[in-house]
């Protein structure tokens, strides 16, 4: 891929500090893709809240590693969030983001049905990153994720949504789309090229 | 709940007010979390900003205890994560048992009490619930008399008998409640050996020795400052050897006196104390 020579349809920079993927039924093959083709030296860490089994702790980040190119990871209370790290948020519990850029966990109450609730680890990630933030919400049947659409881009941070037409259900980014403006609505094969030239930004 | 953003600066007026007023120190709790529970306050109780909780804080006591039911976490489940309980009966419990044929369990931040229960219910099945005593604390005297009463909403037991029976329980779970108008009630005989009493992890020192703390899913709720603070109180309650389980996404490693613990089990973390 020489992706570098052409001029890119995004405005990206190497200023962001983080990337958060939301998704739910129907955004598993999505991620599996996108974690297929991520350069192995990709930099920006990922932090993905993917609604799951409660009741079902082992095996979920298992399946996402098979394909993965990097290794997946279900970080754990006041870890450090590190560059070129991707993190699944895990079963049963909320994941978010605190000041100093450690995750923190909870087993508040569900939120829209869930836990982990992407909207927390969207807002928490927001809130501490501010700007330098890229949320992007996938294929799900709820409205989850939506508000924390919302933050990251009052926080100026950057907001991608699946196409809704690709999508399996439709519901999540469409419920973001109505709740706040959105910079790209792309399909699977638009956030890998997205990811990879946003990448060609870190080397 | 997730509408309103509070900034820290608010939080820190709430946290001392609270301090000055009524002697809980919140200043530690990790702030995520704790600005949720606020946001949450400010929602149930229609204020339209946190100089309305402060005011209501300030001049009504009573509103203090509804407040601290509220902001305390109290979600948990009987047997969550049901290889943790496995792994007790199989390997901690016995262990324990080689030296000594009585001991003595902490449940620390033991909120509706499922866990509590949950242990009575193996130390049943194991026939030694009477050679334990288990003393059972929270910070909140409202959810204590909960886990007293053990009148648990039915629909709740679903997701309780499920993990039991993973637990790989000798009975159902019905054999230790019976219901009564949408509750499930325990039976008390399970709780004849605890003590079931009122105490501040932040606050509060040591008051007893122990050979087994369960701490599970509720340092999370602390910056590492006051999970240093509450390690040293759990350090200082254990005997030498003696046992201290987390939550299974929770670790000590960061933690200043983790080179006092090794880790028994990873997955199910739970560790030992191996230095005074």
């Amino acid at each position: 891929m020489n992706i570098s020579l052409t001029k890119s349809k995004y405005n990206l920079n190497n200023q962001y500090k983080a990337i958060v993927i939301g998704g739910s039924a129907g955004s598993f093959q999505v991620i599996s893709k996108i974690l297929q083709n991520l350069p192995e030296d990709f930099q920006v860490p990922i932090i993905m809240c993917l609604h799951r089994l409660k009741d079902v702790r082992n095996g979920f980040v298992e399946a996402l590693n098979i394909k993965s190119a990097k290794l997946i990871e279900e970080p754990e209370d006041k870890e450090q969030i590190r560059k070129g790290k991707i993190y699944l948020a895990p079963a049963n519990y909320h994941l978010g983001v605190e000041l100093g850029n450690t995750f923190t966990i909870s087993t508040e109450g569900m939120f829209n049905n869930s836990r982990p609730a992407i909207d927390i680890t969207f807002m928490t990630a927001a809130y501490v990153f501010r700007n330098k933030l890229i949320g992007i919400l996938l294929s799900g049947a709820n409205k989850d994720g939506a508000l924390g659409m919302k933050r990251i881009a009052e926080k100026g941070g950057l907001t991608i949504i699946q196409e809704p037409s690709e999508c399996l259900i439709d519901t999540m980014p469409t419920s973001a789309l109505k709740e706040t403006a959105i910079d790209y609505t792309l399909t699977t094969d638009e956030i890998l090229d997205f990811l990879n030239q946003l990448h060609y930004h870190y080397v | 709940m997730l509408q309103q953003e509070i900034e820290i600066s608010e939080l820190r007026l709430i946290t001392d007010l609270i301090k000055q007023k009524y002697d809980y120190d919140f200043g530690n709790y990790a702030m995520s979390s704790f600005k949720r529970r606020v946001a949450r306050v400010l929602e149930l109780y229609k204020m339209e900003g946190v100089p309305t909780l402060l005011r209501r804080l300030d001049i009504d006591a009573k509103f203090f205890k509804e407040f601290l039911a509220e902001i305390t976490v109290n979600v948990t489940e009987m047997f969550r994560d049901p290889t943790f309980w496995v792994e007790l009966k199989t390997h901690i419990i016995p262990h324990i048992r080689q030296n000594n044929e009585n001991f003595s369990i902490w449940h620390a931040g033991c909120s509706s009490g499922e866990e509590v229960y949950s242990m009575a219910i193996v130390l049943e099945e194991m026939g030694i619930l009477d050679n334990v005593k288990i003393v059972a604390t929270d910070i909140d005297h409202v959810i204590l008399d909960k886990a007293r009463e053990a009148r648990y909403h039915i629909k709740n037991m679903e997701v309780n008998k499920k993990n039991y029976t993973t637990f790989g329980g000798l009975y159902n779970l019905e054999n230790y409640y019976k219901e009564e108008s949408g509750k499930a009630v325990m039976d008390q005989n399970l709780v004849r050996n605890v003590e079931f009493r009122e105490q501040n992890l932040v606050t509060g020192s040591a008051f007893s020795k122990f050979d087994l703390i369960l701490c599970r899913n509720v340092m999370i709720y602390f910056n590492q400052t006051l999970q240093n603070q509450v390690l040293r109180l759990f350090h200082e309650s254990l005997h030498k050897y003696a046992y201290l389980a987390i939550g299974s996404k929770e670790s000590l490693i960061w933690c200043e006196l983790a080179n006092k613990f090794i880790v028994v089990n990873n997955e199910e973390k739970i560790y030992k104390k191996i230095r005074d």
